[in-house]
């Protein structure tokens, strides 16, 4: 079966997060294909990779990354909803004239072509929300 | 590639959150790839569609107008829940008229909005390929 993706909900706050992460995870264990997981709305903020979260909890865009490595699966947050909410890799954040950038590793850019296209890819688009 | 059928429901009042406005975005977008692409509203969601709509009090962007651009980007099939209405002291009156030009009846304009019942819903739902809830 080939999965896609998508996240709608920040680190944290919901378990949206977490259960996308599970699910993509369990998928990819069982030998599914997972084609991209794209992160919109709030979502986009598990790609920061400055969050400092309590040892004793779980890291969850350190988790996205080391997935993203792993099983070389394509972590993409929507540009806009990027923008919006200050999720910035180094040519955003050049382009804007920010002083800084907070992208996690293995997570990239791009526009929301991708989450139409991941869903024409896709045997089962998944939606991870509130 | 054979096109799909791609349902977008909208579930949430259009102020108070963004989760409204940043749907709008991805049918837009999603319009240029020549997919079949549908628009469902239930529940609070049914609000989006309110005529009238001013967002200046709250210093928030009133996307509402932007409903209107739908039928250029050949968007036609808008489903609005019939009990979501009437729950909510609504009607098909309350809401923009949304039209599109059909192609295959020589231009004519035509009503995109259709209230249906939540069994009706059902079956357009069952027959999608590609499902987004906002």
């Amino acid at each position: 079966m080939k999965f896609a993706i998508l996240v709608n909900e920040g680190p944290y706050t919901h378990q949206a997060s977490d259960s996308a992460y599970h699910f993509t995870e369990a998928a990819l264990r069982a030998g599914h294909a997972v084609v991209r997981v794209f992160f919109y709305h709030d979502g986009v903020n598990n790609g920061t990779r400055l969050s400092v979260p309590p040892q004793d909890d779980r890291n969850i865009s350190e988790r996205w990354s080391a997935l993203a490595e792993q099983y070389d699966v394509e972590l993409i947050l929507c540009v806009a909803a990027a923008q919006r909410r200050g999720l910035l890799d180094e040519d955003e954040a050049k382009r804007a004239g920010k002083d800084g950038n907070n992208m996690a590793p293995g997570f990239q850019i791009s526009g929301l072509g991708q989450l139409i296209d991941a869903g024409i890819q896709a045997d089962r688009l998944i939606v991870f929300g509130d | 590639m054979a096109s799909k059928k791609f349902l977008y429901i909208n579930r949430k009042a259009p102020h108070g959150s963004i989760y409204a406005q940043e749907s709008l975005e991805v049918v837009l977008i999603g319009a240029a790839f020549e997919q079949n692409v549908t628009l469902a509203f239930i529940d609070d969601g049914v609000y989006q569609l309110l005529q009238n709509q001013d967002t200046s009090g709250i210093g928030t962007k009133n996307f509402a107008p932007t409903f209107r651009a739908l039928g250029d980007y050949d968007v036609s099939q808008i489903y609005v829940e019939r009990e979501s209405l009437e729950l909510r002291g609504l009607s098909k009156d309350d809401l923009i008229p949304l039209t599109y030009e059909d192609e295959d009846d020589d231009w004519a304009e035509k009503d995109s909005i259709h209230v249906v019942s939540s069994l009706e819903l059902a079956d357009i739902i069952e027959q999608q390929d590609v499902i987004l809830n906002f």
